[in-house]
């Protein structure tokens, strides 16, 4: 007669390595020094939480037309309330703001329509590239279809640091692909001016370059030839981030395997066909995060336009802290700017690293 | 045999590649030559109906406008050259204190993000991703506007010690060197050489015997006290000059100015972020199988990291490190739009404002940064090739 063999059930793992406590001791309490960093932590954390949540949101005021109707001790939103239009658009005249509003709906609508099939990308792409920023000029300029003409020095807030950021990195680009080939180039006039060019932009401030733009451009045009102010800060951006976009692309042409180099040679296209038709596709489509990655940079960048003179989102900002009947302010002001910059920057940042493992399709070698 | 009809090679002139680039190449240079002289052109004739004589020697005129912050001596009588002078002082002596702070800052934030305790990680996250995504200007603007500004007035000075804390800037006791001070600085001198001969002596006793000696820690040690010995033997000859506090201003001691404190600040903590996320993906890069093989070994943690993972980390961290030195060297003009008087508010700004001598101004800042860009870049070439793996 066979003793049937019956284990009995194993126990539940100690409480201690399991769960909540068991989390908490490896992860806060795993040391004396760990103990310690915890502690200081949450003191970091007591110290800073409860004040700003206080301030931001339990004592905050929310409406009301002065410094005077913030009573509560808290954070005056109402003063983001009240300048929010200027802050949005500058001194845009406010019945025309709807341009403005109108030209942002229709780039989303036709970097919407990618997802429809039936529509030719090419064609797209072309549409957004060459019509859209036509389009958009004269609904921001006015002065066709009886719009009202716009001064330029009236545009600004979000608009012009939103404008500024994707003008220049748009027209950054193919200036930037050219200096990438030129520095790459066998032909040693066409390596050296690249080369020059690149280093020589790359080597100072954006702020030389800016004041260039503002101060110098007018002594280097002829006589009675003038470009308004912000083409020239958009030259000069421009030119500043095309040596930046230079650098990027030269990191995606680097990349390319020396064999889709020589099939191109060997299929007879001439330089231009295997640049455009093989190489540069690769090489963009290695690049776009880099792409992305300066375009944040760029962004904050244009901050730097309040220092010549223009007024921007931050400009905007700074030059409301010294309205006389929102004294006291500033903290909110900055705030404000610092959440959308930080909104804008951030949330960029994330898509490129969710493009960059979209886009990785197991080129890498390890 | 052969149904291939054999075109004649085309043999024509503009058929060689090596004509044909030569060709492009005259037209490249031809293009740029003449956009060079047609600019240029047009600068001396835009140059000459203004009035605006070229050259240097506005260099030597009164500058008559007032720096606050002058390290070499500095009167509004002196000339322009000495307010470049003084603002050259000012931009290197910030760009380097700021590297100096982002490195510490950054080092500890890449460690405490790689931390094993889950807050601590946590924080420095937040530390990373919050400053990183907030522009430089911005967080400028918040430091001396926000903060500074709503320090007290002197009269009612935050106190720590004898430092004195205001809106017109942190004020610290200032050491006034006594009669006999040369005695403690020949003390510095020596204990450093005893400090340098102790480091010497246990690296070769090492090599010889084998044996470990806390070298780094008794040559700190020799430094201060010998150099104490020497303080004491001279009769402390050092007195301290306390900042005062009267009804509207602080006198004596020594100022750090607000636009100083902000533009350090915020340079530091800003670099500081992009170096931490270079110091992390750094220890990252270091294969984990370092750590274990100097585990196995029986070193200490401490030890594991110094010996082992640090030096393998450091090669993939110097050369973005080198960027990032050079972006705050570049960024550290960005004191400009709060006053701070570096090169470019001093020269850029006022300097050509008074004199019109735009081109002399700005040629002048591009060299300063392009200088300071290529020795950053030099040295840490330099530093590089050093720590570069040799292999064999």
């Amino acid at each position: 007669m066979a003793i049937e063999f019956k284990p009995s059930p194993s126990l539940p793992p100690p409480s201690t390595s399991v769960g909540a406590v068991a989390w908490v001791r490896q992860n806060l309490f795993s040391s004396p020094l760990n103990v310690f960093l915890t502690l200081f932590s949450i003191y970091i954390l007591y110290l800073l939480i409860p004040p700003i949540v206080e301030w931001g949101i339990i004592n905050a005021t929310w409406e009301g037309s002065s410094k005077a109707a913030c009573t509560a001790g808290g954070a005056c939103w109402a003063f983001i309330n009240v300048y929010f239009e200027q802050f949005m658009y500058g001194l845009y005249p406010s019945q025309e703001t709807w341009r403005i509003n109108l030209a942002v709906i229709l780039i989303v609508l036709l970097i919407g329509m990618f997802a429809i099939k039936a529509i030719n990308k090419l064609f797209l792409s072309l549409t957004i590239l060459l019509v859209y920023p036509v389009v958009a000029y004269f609904l921001f300029a006015g002065g066709v279809f009886g719009l009202e003409v716009v001064e330029t020095s009236r545009w600004g807030g979000l608009f012009l640091t939103v404008l500024l950021g994707v003008v220049g990195i748009v027209a950054s680009f193919p200036l930037g692909a050219l200096l990438a080939l030129g520095r790459r180039s066998n032909m040693p006039v066409a390596k050296s001016v690249s080369l020059v060019f690149i280093e020589t932009i790359r080597a100072v401030p954006l702020i030389t370059i800016l004041f260039m733009a503002s101060v110098m451009i007018p002594l280097f045009l002829p006589e009675g030839l003038n470009f308004n102010k912000l083409l020239r800060v958009l030259i000069g951006i421009t030119l500043f981030s095309s040596a930046y976009m230079a650098e990027v692309i030269r990191g995606g042409l680097q990349a390319i395997p020396k064999g889709q180099y020589e099939a191109a040679d060997a299929m007879g296209l001439t330089y231009w066909q295997s640049m455009i038709l093989v190489i540069l596709p690769q090489a963009l489509k290695l690049v776009i995060p880099g792409i992305v990655n300066s375009f944040i940079s760029l962004f904050k960048d244009t901050t730097l336009v309040y220092i010549v003179g223009m007024f921007d989102f931050l400009g905007r900002i700074q030059a409301a802290n010294h309205d006389s009947n929102w004294l006291g302010t500033t903290v909110e002001g900055y705030a404000f700017a610092a959440i959308v910059y930080w909104a804008f920057c951030f949330g960029m940042s994330r898509y490129s690293m969710a493009l960059e493992r979209k886009l990785d399709t197991g080129h890498k070698r390890n | 045999m052969s149904n291939i009809k054999n075109t004649p090679s085309n043999k024509s002139f503009l058929n060689d590649a090596g004509n044909r680039s030569l060709i492009f190449q005259i037209i490249l240079l031809a293009v740029v030559v003449f956009v060079g002289y047609y600019l240029f052109s047009n600068l001396q004739a835009n140059l000459d109906n203004r009035g605006i004589s070229t050259g240097f020697s506005f260099l030597n005129e009164p500058a008559g406008f007032p720096i606050l912050i002058h390290l070499v001596s500095y009167t509004e009588a002196s000339t322009y050259g000495r307010a470049f002078l003084v603002a050259l002082i000012n931009t290197f002596v910030i760009s380097l204190l700021g590297i100096i702070l982002a490195t510490i800052i950054g080092v500890v934030m890449g460690l405490a993000r790689l931390s094993k305790n889950w807050l601590v990680a946590r924080l420095a996250t937040v530390y990373i991703e919050t400053l990183r995504n907030i522009p430089l200007l911005l967080q400028m603007f918040f430091w001396y506007f926000a903060v500074l500004a709503a320090l007290p007035v002197p009269r009612n000075s935050y106190e720590f010690a004898d430092f004195l804390l205001n809106k017109r800037g942190i004020y610290s006791p200032n050491p006034i060197a006594q009669d006999g001070f040369g005695l403690v600085i020949i003390g510095f001198i020596v204990s450093l050489a005893l400090a340098i001969g102790v480091i010497v002596w246990a690296k070769k006793r090492q090599t010889r015997t084998g044996l470990w000696f806390p070298a780094y820690w008794s040559a700190l040690g020799i430094i201060i006290a010998v150099t104490f010995l020497f303080f004491a033997a001279a009769g402390f000859p050092l007195e301290f000059d306390l900042p005062q506090k009267s009804r509207f201003n602080v006198t004596g001691g020594m100022v750090l100015p607000p636009e100083f404190v902000a533009v350090l600040v915020a340079l530091s903590t800003y670099t500081g972020a992009f170096i931490a996320e270079i110091v992390r993906a750094g220890i990252l890069s270091v294969n984990w199988g370092q750590t274990e093989a100097a585990r196995s070994l029986g070193l200490r943690d401490s030890m594991t990291q110094r010996l082992i993972v640090l030096p393998q980390a450091l090669r993939v961290i110097i050369p973005p490190l080198t960027s990032q030195y050079l972006n705050l060297a570049k960024n550290s003009s960005l004191g400009a739009a709060i006053a701070y008087p570096e090169l470019v508010a001093v020269i850029m700004g006022t300097t050509l404002n008074q004199t019109g001598q735009a081109i002399e101004t700005i040629g002048l800042c591009m060299l300063v940064y392009g200088s300071l860009s290529l020795s950053i870049s030099l040295f840490m070439n330099w530093y590089n090739k050093k720590m570069s793996l040799i292999e064999r």
